[in-house]
């Protein structure tokens, strides 16, 4: 069997094929045909679509253009959630590619937050990684980085390095052995049906009598609706990184291995297909 | 840091120590006496018994105390006798020392005290300047005093020759006696405190110490002439004394702190290196006037105390110019005592619990800290009892150092005594603050005292006859002293956690991010847990695998086709520019990075800049770099970027940017697809900044006639920062920092987790000059003349350098100390550093003369590094220079002869290195009668080496049998040249000069491997490294590149072939701005070419090897003096 390691790997290598077209009352001088494009999982929309951006405006006048923004199916889609979290939140089930649909008009400013630099995204990537750790280590390895490595977290991301990137995020994975786990798991619960953003509670990966917490555990505190009994047919699919994992996978080891770059675990809970 | 330790008195008088490697705290060995105080620093521990004498603790090491002693035999000639013993009258001494002045026969010698033992017998020096003598050793003259040569002549009527003989101290890893005389007879009271210090007051290689110590009766007595070569000292002188003392503490520096018994403070001013005893003291008020002083505690820039209430106290506004400080601030916690350690770091006994404390969060910029921490570790003799418990816990097994916080409040009281509990013992007293606390509360402690007496049994009271010795000079009103009990009859069963009663980090070299990475706790904090846990087999991780390939199938191929995100990075970087006049100008870049057709990643580097208001670009192929060099800039991240044309011209595109240099190496590396680490084979060289780089050799670098040009060699940077770096093809790498710390490459982590990158931090000095002229009114003064140089300057007195605007060398760099005068400067310096000349600039002597007008001082400030790279110490000896053998062993356990050496000239032979233990274990010293600076081991086990007179010596009889040979060789140099450097290949040998003249040893045969005579190949070198195919490659100055001259450039000698070992001609690579090379690693034989116009058909299938070399500009290596204009500005 694989090693652990490669799970880390296809994470971060994960892509979601996209295909992106202009919203049909977007004035244009002429047609403007679909860009294709491998969207990689754990980055952010706007830190992505340089090129996306680019190929529209060739057909598009510069006063007709303000801030570009995406939806799905109507749905604005929020840069500052990572693109796997998006897709797997609102369109886990459709077929392939991901269809975007590109706004350059009327930005949608009660749903959007304002991208107009990505050091806007190294702001929210930061005080992300900064708050896990916080639940994590009581923001003590954070704190002890140096400013040269927080950069080096975010440079990895922006540069889609790896190694990088591991380099230094391996620091915040870690936890005194006796301890057996982060102090908390920074965790967030996102789900379709309901007006709150998402759910985020402290949840300890161990419990007090030295029980290791999973999945199911977590989904039993904090949402138990998400897990079916035995008897009725499965109405919620818990989705990470577009899998599903089995409800009594470690929590600890979830948070190590397929947290999001930002250090959260991002934990989709949709509708199951009815078929 | 390497390891080092932290010592410790327990109530009971044993001596324990904690190692910053270790941890348990180890019981120190000598067990027969108990202590009542030690005082560390990092080579030696001293410490008052019990029987109030002093004891020293030298820490043995790889290269022993030695000193050499030397006497002079003089001879005169006469007619009848020809030379002979028969001097005349008015003659010297027939054996004397150098001067003549004093008689000094063989057996005058003795040895200063029983640690001392001769390694052998005497014997003639035949070493004469650097060059070798007739057998004999003897050197003429034509009279005394007069000079002296080698050779006879016909008016040589005297001669004389040196005989040496070596002392070494034995008495290592023991506690050694040192007898308590004074000037005149014994001590007349015993000691009762002392403090060890000064280091820093002088510079380093003397290795001179302070120490001051108390009497019993309040006599404060300094010890005089402790240094490297005598660690014991050679007596004590009393010091004067405005009352009478209780304890003292002396800082690495030249702050020294006591308590007076009536609770005030005195400080010691006038401290320097002409006086490391100081001047006059200065009286400092207690913090709290209810309650005096009874402790001090001084580091190198702090001031702690402890009143009498146990109340700790920080003194501040303390720094060079005022060693009183301002003021006093109340800090959390009491302690019984407290010590200032190494970096100002601060130790402590808290008077709740008797256990040690750190004090936590203590920085340059912070230096009181934040909080008290409790060093939570087991004694040695508590892990066995202990084990059983900690294992039925469950907790970790491992000895860990809890790091708690002190309890503010008291614990609570103690409980009363079980008559069922071990009988109590009473702890003996060895702190002052009790003696000093109980001449405050006098009566009712002796009440206490009395009470609890009766309720310990006569035969438990722990008692000592010195102890009495002591209450006979106590005798007024302290008869208590030895009867008073610590705490009133808590009893301390041998399961109690360990009661302390002294601490010294005076030698523990620990700052607050180092403690923290102590094994001892460093071990509870487990890297990821990945792949040990038995959850490889469990069914949701198989879940997780099967579903996250699944994934990769439906989202990924069946879109392979699609474009990948291209990375495109924008932003703004400075770039110095092209045109005159050269500055920094702001500049756009963008930096596309794409897929290329195989995978590859590639990309354009584009800088957009205005050019007569015109915009205009510059790009950059990121496959054609063929490397980024960080650049020195003391105010900005600079590099320049070289491609082979670039090289050529010696003119890079240099951009500053604070961040983009990773990314861009990693472009590099990955549009070349170099990973990992660099091979067994690499080239590695360092830069005059201490960056780190490594080349992939080609197979046919070596090739002749055509090999791969210089300039077209590609460099990667290796993390870390150091001055040399060898290497052999084994993959076996040494390096030596500017500090001369010895560092061992660890294997890069590359890829994924680095888990080779460790911290490594360095250190050097930043100098400027002081410039006077004299002038008849006011003598010397800091007006010169309106066509001199600045009054303080750099070297050259070209560029003002003041102490105000002097910066470290670029942003990584920071100041660690203050600035200090230089009195190790060539050429010598008078008493306060000055060097005198008749004018600038001149050659400067260290003392002044009728004919000098000018004079000059160098001022020397410390800063320090901290970076991350592949390397590891190897403490505890520094280094000047390091070879490791260049091929030979094969197998991982069969030892590779590595030589090294020391910072002080020792010749070291490192034993235990193979290819799994690259660092070895320890050092053979290998004994030479002078010091040297250079040394290279070649195939066969040829070692050279060059003695810092710049003669050159062979090692003979060096094999794997004898690793470290049996005898020197003495060399003559080249006529009139002092050698400064030796590279040895498989058979060739050479040497640079003093003067960068690079010479090559003729005549070497199996025979007689020393050679007939040195033979000249060029000038201007620096540096010279010779591989295991005799391959030469060296360091230049004065490259002429088409835009601009190099210094520090790598260049390769072409031509070089079995029969013709010495080549034809340079080729020149990247620089300037290099330091070091080697090619030692690289045994990768060059493909056999032949003659093309012979076998033009063997050869066309090989890489286009009849395609004739590139134009290349050969330039000769000029001779001229030029103006140093090189790329890379050193």
């Amino acid at each position: 069997m694989a090693d652990d390691k490669d799970v880390l790997r296809d994470v971060w290598f994960g892509r979601i094929p996209t295909c992106f077209t202009l919203y049909q009352d977007e004035i244009t001088e002429r047609e403007a045909e679909p860009f294709y494009l491998l969207l990689p999982r754990v980055s952010f929309l706007t830190l992505v679509t340089d090129k996306v951006k680019k190929h529209f405006l060739k057909v598009m006048k510069a006063e007709d253009v303000e801030e570009m923004w995406f939806d799905f199916e109507g749905t604005p889609l929020k840069w500052h959630y990572p693109i796997g979290l998006l897709f797997d939140l609102h369109a886990s089930n459709t077929a392939l590619p991901w269809s975007i649909t590109v706004h350059f008009k009327n930005f949608p400013e009660r749903d959007l937050l304002h991208c107009p630099s990505n050091s806007v995204i190294e702001a929210h990537f930061m005080s992300s990684i900064k708050e896990a750790d916080a639940l994590k280590h009581k923001s003590q390895v954070i704190n002890d980085m140096q400013k040269k490595d927080h950069k080096q977290l975010w440079m990895g991301l922006q540069n889609d390095k790896f190694d990088q990137f591991w380099a230094m995020n391996r620091k915040l994975m870690e936890y005194p052995t006796e301890e057996g786990g982060f102090r908390y798991i920074p965790f967030r619960i996102y789900l379709t049906m309901s007006d709150r953003p998402f759910i985020q509670k402290l949840f300890r990966p161990i419990s007090s009598d030295g029980y290791t917490h999973t999945l199911g555990d977590l989904l039993k505190e904090v949402y138990p609706v998400a897990i079916s009994s035995d008897d009725e047919s499965k109405r919620y699919q818990v989705v990470i990184h577009g899998i599903e994992p089995l409800l009594e996978t470690p929590l600890q080891w979830l948070s190590e291995h397929l947290s999001h770059p930002d250090n959260f675990l991002h934990i989709s809970v949709i509708p199951a297909p009815s078929d | 840091m390497s390891v080092s330790l932290l010592w410790a008195v327990d109530v009971y008088g044993r001596v324990y120590s904690l190692s910053t490697g270790g941890q348990q705290w180890e019981q120190c060995q000598d067990a027969v006496l108990e202590f009542k105080r030690v005082t560390a620093v990092q080579q030696c521990c001293w410490g008052i018994a019990c029987d109030h004498h002093i004891y020293l603790n030298v820490h043995s090491s790889d290269v022993p105390i030695r000193y050499q002693e030397e006497t002079y035999e003089n001879q005169r000639w006469n007619p009848k006798d020809n030379f002979s013993d028969h001097l005349l009258p008015s003659d010297r001494w027939h054996w004397s020392d150098i001067t003549g002045l004093e008689h000094q026969p063989l057996d005058s010698f003795l040895l200063p005290s029983t640690n001392w033992e001769w390694e052998g017998d005497w014997y003639i020096d035949e070493n004469f300047g650097g060059e070798p003598t007739e057998k004999g050793g003897w050197t003429y003259a034509l009279d005394f005093p007069a000079t002296y040569i080698k050779d006879k002549k016909w008016n040589s009527c005297v001669r004389r020759r040196r005989w040496i003989r070596y002392r070494r101290y034995k008495a290592t890893d023991t506690w050694a006696k040192i007898p308590s005389e004074g000037h005149s007879g014994p001590l007349p009271d015993p000691f009762n405190d002392i403090s060890c210090g000064g280091w820093e007051i002088s510079e380093e290689p003397r290795g001179r110490l302070s120490l001051w110590a108390v009497s019993l009766q309040g006599k404060v007595w300094f010890r005089e002439g402790i240094h490297h070569h005598s660690p014991e000292g050679e007596g004590w002188e009393e010091v004067s004394l405005p009352g009478e003392v209780v304890q003292i503490s002396c800082g690495p520096g030249d702050l020294v702190w006591a308590v007076l018994w009536e609770g005030q403070l005195i400080v010691r001013e006038g401290i320097t290196r002409d006086c490391p005893q100081g001047l006059c003291w200065v009286v400092v008020d207690s913090p709290n006037p209810e309650a005096g002083a009874i402790h001090v505690a001084v580091g190198d820039n702090v001031v702690w105390a402890v009143t009498k209430d146990n109340k700790v106290w920080f003194r501040r506004g303390i720094n060079s110019h005022n060693p009183c400080g301002s003021g006093w601030i109340g800090m959390v916690g009491e302690m019984v005592m407290v010590n200032v350690g190494l970096n100002d770091q601060v130790w402590g006994i808290s008077c709740v619990d008797r256990a040690v404390y750190f004090r936590q969060g203590v920085t340059s910029s912070e230096l009181s800290g934040k909080a008290w921490k409790a060093v939570n570790v087991p004694r040695d003799g508590d892990i066995r009892s202990h084990s059983s418990a900690s294992i039925s816990k469950g907790g970790p097994q491992r000895a860990v150092l809890e790091v708690g916080t002190c309890p503010s409040s008291p614990p609570p009281e103690p409980p009363p005594i079980d008559p069922d509990v071990p009988k109590p013992r009473i702890p003996k007293v060895t702190s002052d603050s009790f003696i000093s606390e109980m001449l405050s509360d006098r009566q009712v402690k002796q009440e206490a005292a009395t009470t609890a007496s009766p309720s310990i049994p006569e035969e438990e009271v722990w008692s000592n006859v010195d102890l009495e010795e002591t209450q006979t000079h106590l005798a007024v009103g302290l008869s208590s002293v030895a009867t008073y009990t610590l705490c009133q009859g808590e009893p301390y069963g041998a399961d109690e956690h360990p009661l302390w009663a002294w601490v010294s980090g005076g030698g523990c070299g620990v700052n607050f991010w180092t403690l923290l990475s102590l094994p001892a706790l460093a071990s509870s904090v487990q890297s990821m847990s990945l792949s040990i846990s038995p959850a490889q087999t469990a069914a949701w991780r198989k879940q997780i695998f099967e579903q996250l390939s699944e994934r990769s199938k439906r989202e990924m191929d069946h879109f392979k086709h699609y474009e990948q995100s291209v990375w495109v990075k924008k932003g703004a970087m400075q770039w110095w520019r092209d045109w005159k006049p050269h500055k920094w100008v702001d500049v756009r870049f963008a930096l596309e990075q794409f897929s290329g057709p195989e995978g590859n990643q590639d990309g354009i580097l584009f800088l957009y800049y205005n050019f007569n208001e015109e915009k205009k670009y510059l790009h950059a192929f990121i496959n054609e770099v063929t490397i980024l060099v960080p650049v020195l800039n003391d105010s900005k991240h600079t590099f320049a970027i070289y491609t082979a044309e670039r090289t050529k011209q010696r003119w890079p595109i240099r951009l500053a940017a604070a961040t983009e240099l990773a990314l861009l190496s990693v472009s590099c590396c990955d549009s070349r697809g170099i990973q990992g680490p660099p091979s067994k084979q690499a080239i590695w060289s360092v830069t005059c900044k201490g960056d780190i780089f490594v080349c992939e050799p080609s197979p046919s670098l070596e090739a002749c006639p055509y090999p791969t040009p210089c300039d077209q060699m590609f460099w990667r940077q290796v993390g870390g920062h150091l001055r040399l770096v060898e290497c052999n093809s084994l993959g076996v790498v040494w390096g030596v920092g500017y500090d001369h710390t010895a560092w061992v490459y660890t294997g890069y982590g590359g890829g994924f987790f680095q888990d080779n990158i460790f911290t490594q931090t360095d250190v050097k000095c930043v100098y400027i000059y002081e410039n006077q002229r004299w002038n008849p009114v006011t003598g010397y003064t800091n007006r010169g003349l309106p066509t001199d140089r600045y009054m303080w300057s750099d070297a050259t007195g070209l560029q003002e350098c003041t102490k105000a605007n002097a910066k470290p060398p670029s942003p990584h760099w920071t100041w660690v100390a203050d600035w200090t005068i230089d009195y190790g400067i060539s050429g010598g310096t008078d008493r306060e550093g000055w060097q005198y000349a008749a004018d600038f600039p001149r050659s400067y002597h260290g003392h002044k003369t009728l004919k000098d007008f000018v004079r000059r001082r160098r001022w020397a400030r410390k800063c320090k590094l901290t970076t991350t790279g592949p390397w590891q110490e190897v403490p505890p000896i520094p280094l000047s220079d390091v070879t490791i053998v260049l091929c030979g062993a094969q197998s991982s356990v069969e030892p590779i002869p590595l030589w090294a050496i020391s910072n002080k000239g020792d010749v070291l032979c490192r034993l235990g290195v193979t290819l799994l233990t690259p660092a070895g274990t320890s050092w053979l010293h290998v004994g030479t009668d002078q010091p040297f600076k250079s040394i290279s081991i070649g195939g066969a086990n040829q070692v050279w080496a060059i003695a810092r007179d710049g003669s050159a010596f062979y090692r003979g009889s060096v094999s794997s049998e004898s690793p470290a040979g049996d005898c020197w060789y003495h060399i003559p140099c080249p006529e009139r040249q002092k050698l400064q450097q030796v590279s040895v290949g498989r058979t060739s040998v050479y040497t640079v000069d003093q003067n960068g003249n690079l010479w090559f040893r003729q005549g070497l045969t199996p025979s007689y491997p020393q050679g007939s005579s040195w033979e000249h190949i060029c000038n201007n070198v620096r540096k010279v490294s010779v591989g295991p195919l005799d391959q030469v490659w060296i360091i230049a100055d004065k490259v002429q590149g088409s835009h601009s001259l190099s210094c520090g450039t790598v260049c390769h000698r072409l031509g070089v072939q079995p029969m013709e070992p010495k080549g034809q001609s340079w080729d020149y690579g990247i620089g300037g701005g290099w330091d070091h090379i080697t090619v030692r690693g690289n045994s990768i034989e060059a493909p056999r070419v032949r003659m093309p116009s012979l076998t033009p058909s063997l050869t066309s299938s090989l890489t286009d090897p009849l395609r004739p070399p590139p134009p290349r500009s050969l330039l000769p290596v000029m001779i001229t003096e030029m103006e140093n204009g090189n790329a890379v500005r050193c």
